[in-house]
């Protein structure tokens, strides 16, 4: 049977877990708050949140950092939801 | 609820294209359920902004872990749980 | 600072990946549009950074030094943490499993990455990681080899996959030795690895 990227579990992987401690950095914490922010707002609910995650394809998902993963997932959703204007943050980065 | 604790349940070896928490190594697995929860709605429609009504029956589901991976290189008495919903689930043998 | 060939490309800390740009002008963004306020962000990051093993560590040592308080969290570890003035977080069922002479659990999320945050902090970044969800699963003595975790032959490996809203909590074993410590002095040796089931508690330090 065919698996999604995220479904993990099994997955063929010997890459040795890196243990190392990491402090979240500012745009990480403010990435973790702006999802919490959207659920409290009724915007983006955590199965909407996973299911962006997803969406992602493959390799980015596998090449993407967690919280990569979780601005993906804003991104995607809320432009699904007319929130934002498709490449609407691009400008807004670039700007 | 349809199922009890240490009712031998099977997992359905269904694809799902779309969102679901249950995953690809069970499928087609059986366990036993260890424990009925709550019903909590469902996040496969409530991931495409629907509200996840009507909540589904979830069971915390115990596998033999030699059960579910054909080369499982623990112990044999190692065991694995899942929080899988209802309507993910059939009787077992 | 970064040397900018064209003029268009946005300035950022050199050590920040393009991704902090992106968070922070779509906070801009948001709060412009009205969809959230600054104060939901701010009341956000204030409860994360807030979030330590700590409120888990309590927990365990009043089960520890309290059989019947061990009880009310093996049975409902949501309704302990609150009856302990803790915040048990979102989650609408948070489950306290106990390790024993004979059986050992471990927590993972193959899926994703829930975790009891409300209780243990943010997760590891190891915890997150595609091997981790991989082979704690497939090759959970492998994991615990790689942890430094040996298990004895006959103890049962527990391995809980966190697929739904369900939140885990591992209650290690109490360490020997402990019999004269108080309540703080055991939630002291109570790590956060030992909460996930990767790692035993900490061994009292040496008496004298």
């Amino acid at each position: 049977m065919e698996r999604s990227v995220h479904d993990r579990g099994g997955w063929p992987d010997d890459t040795p877990i890196d243990r190392s401690e990491h402090q979240l950095a500012d745009w990480e914490l403010l990435t973790d708050a702006l999802v919490g922010a959207l659920g409290g707002r009724g915007l983006m609910n955590v199965d909407e949140m996973r299911r962006g995650i997803e969406s992602m394809p493959p390799g980015q998902y596998e090449r993407a950092s967690y919280y990569e993963r979780w601005l993906f997932s804003m991104e995607t959703n809320l432009t699904e939801k007319g929130v934002l204007a498709p490449g609407e943050l691009d400008t807004r980065v670039s700007g | 609820m349809t199922y009890h604790a240490g009712q031998r349940v099977r997992v359905a070896a269904r694809s799902h294209p779309g969102h679901h928490r249950t995953p690809g190594y069970v499928k087609g697995k059986t366990g036993t359920v260890e424990r009925a929860y709550a019903a909590f709605t469902n996040p496969e429609t409530r991931a495409y902004g629907m509200d996840g009504l009507p909540e589904q029956p979830l069971y915390l589901v115990g596998f033999a872990q030699r059960d579910v991976w054909p080369d499982y290189p623990g112990h044999s008495r190692d065991r694995i749980y899942l929080d899988l919903f209802e309507h993910w689930l059939e009787d077992g043998e | 600072m970064s040397e900018h060939d064209h003029p268009h490309e946005p300035i950022t800390n050199g050590d920040e990946p393009p991704a902090a740009a992106r968070a922070r002008a779509l906070e801009q963004l948001l709060i412009e549009k009205g969809a959230i306020s600054r104060e939901d962000v701010r009341e956000r990051i204030d409860w994360l950074v807030s979030r330590s093993p700590a409120d888990g560590a309590r927990l365990v040592a009043r089960a520890w030094v309290d059989p019947e308080f061990k009880q009310r969290l093996l049975a409902d570890a949501r309704a302990a943490a609150l009856e302990l003035g803790l915040d048990p977080g979102p989650s609408p069922v948070v489950v306290a499993v106990e390790n024993s002479d004979d059986v050992h659990h471990m927590v993972v999320c193959t899926l994703c990455s829930c975790y009891p945050r409300a209780l243990l902090g943010p997760p590891p970044a190891w915890y997150k990681s595609l091997p981790y969800r991989s082979r704690a699963a497939s090759d959970p003595r492998g994991v615990l080899d790689e942890f430094g975790l040996e298990l004895r032959d006959d103890v049962e490996l527990r391995v809980l996959d966190s697929t739904a809203d369900i939140r885990y909590l591992v209650m290690p074993r109490r360490p020997a030795d402990t019999e004269g410590l108080g309540e703080d002095e055991l939630a002291a040796l109570i790590t956060r690895d030992s909460m996930i089931g990767v790692a035993q508690p900490s061994a009292p330090a040496a008496i004298g």
